[in-house]
């Protein structure tokens, strides 16, 4: 008995160009904007790609998307991801894309959206504020303290809030 | 072979042997928070080399990626530091040859920012943001391990005395770096060393170690001339499955 093609695997090519539900084809850079402001950050999936301010530029040419990202971390493995939930979103919005990595000026965490920050430290993320210690997520306090320098992602570091004892991820400033 | 594509491929290299070395650490570390700390500088390093090698490959002409030139050379062509092909043998080497080579790579990202070639200064200006975090890092672990306890003050000094013999060639001069200093993209490697011996001495000294006295360098791997016996061995691991599957894609 002949076996059915196996599924493609999430984010690989033939996932990325296989038909699916469409958007709505946006017709304005605006719109285009929103289109792109629906895809999530693949490792913090409560903010957006928009949200990180990864998106430098998103122009309509036609039914050329024209999309520059810049990455955050030179080796963060979601770039890549992200450069494909892009692609993907832009074809079922019947859009051609056309992708830019963009590096200069190089993504700074001042580029998060105000928005970004109330997301992260309602998921549990202390923000990344430039201050010396950042405030507990969980219980507002100030007194905190570092683990590690480094996190389960490139752009946090491991803290410990000193009044209720919780860990928590800090959103590096970088 | 132009001046830019040796420059390119030796600033890539280092990244990308450094990058691998630690990536060995993965999954046995001394701690878990060192385990993904090393990680991550592995990851930014061979991010690194993405930038490097890909524009490296673009000034070439010749149609090659990133990963050609990363996955198909042997060890001959490659023109990486000898300090950062060193293997990591215990926690003390892999630090003491990280902050040797952040303090250094800190230095040099930073002059390469205002480099007049723009794609040089725009990979720079990314790069320097993340070698500023692991020189942070890497200072910070020489001087608490330095100045721990017997056992870590001696597995430090002793890294530091056999890794000392390597920081040399970082500071060597040649054509290629004539060249590009004449055309604005690099400052002459000798111009870095003496505000890095400054800091180094400085971090070590307050990390209670014993800076060795002698002055004598290794070389040949910025050149490609004499590599370590240590590099081809890691090639046969990272270059693995090139060698096994060639062409193989993702
Ligand atoms: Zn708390």
């Amino acid at each position: 008995m002949p076996r059915p093609a196996p599924a493609p695997v999430p984010g690989s090519r033939a996932d990325v160009t296989r038909p699916r539900a469409r958007h709505a084809t946006p017709s304005t850079d605006a719109a285009l904007l929103d289109l792109l402001a629906t895809i999530p950050d693949p490792e913090i999936p409560v903010i957006t790609i928009t949200d990180l301010g990864i998106v430098r530029a998103a122009t309509l040419d036609g039914t050329t998307a024209r999309v520059a990202i810049t990455p955050t971390y030179s080796g963060c493995p979601a770039t890549s991801l992200i450069a494909l939930a892009v692609e993907s979103r832009l074809r079922d919005a019947g859009l051609t894309p056309a992708i830019e990595t963009r590096l200069d000026p190089p993504w700074t965490t001042d580029w998060l959206t105000e928005a970004a920050h109330e997301k992260l430290r309602a998921y549990g993320i202390a923000p990344p504020t430039g201050a010396t210690r950042p405030r507990c997520p969980r219980c507002d306090s100030p007194a905190t303290t570092e683990i590690s320098r480094f996190g389960s992602t490139p752009c946090k570091a491991q803290w410990r809030c000193d009044a209720c004892a919780e860990p928590f991820d800090h959103f590096k400033c970088h | 072979m132009s001046d830019l594509f040796t420059f390119l491929t030796r600033m890539g290299d280092n990244t990308l042997v450094l990058g691998h070395r630690l990536s060995e650490w993965c999954g046995r570390a001394p701690a878990l928070e060192e385990d993904i700390a090393l990680a991550n500088t592995a990851l930014d390093l061979i991010g690194q080399t993405q930038m490097w090698l890909g524009r490296a490959g673009e000034v070439e002409g010749a149609g090659r990626s990133a990963d050609d030139i990363a996955m198909l050379r042997d060890v001959w062509d490659f023109r990486n530091l000898l300090l950062v092909e060193q293997p990591n043998r215990d926690f003390g080497h892999t630090i003491t040859r990280q902050f040797l080579f952040d303090q250094w790579h800190v230095a040099q990202l930073d002059a390469l920012t205002r480099a007049t070639d723009a794609p040089v200064a725009a990979i720079a200006a990314k790069a320097v943001k993340e070698a500023r975090y692991h020189a942070e890092r890497s200072a910070g672990i020489v001087v608490a391990l330095g100045d721990g306890t017997e056992e870590s003050h001696a597995r430090m000094q002793a890294a530091l005395d056999r890794l000392w013999p390597f920081a040399g060639e970082m500071f060597q001069d040649d054509a290629t770096d004539t060249a590009m200093t004449d055309a604005g993209i690099a400052p002459l490697p000798s111009t870095l060393r003496p505000a890095w011996d400054e800091t180094v001495r400085a971090t070590l000294t307050e990390a209670t170690l014993t800076v060795p006295e002698g002055t004598f360098a290794h070389a040949g791997g910025r050149t490609g001339a004499r590599h370590s016996e240590h590099l081809g061995h890691m090639l046969t691991q990272m270059q693995w499955l090139q060698r096994a599957y060639p062409g193989a894609t993702w």
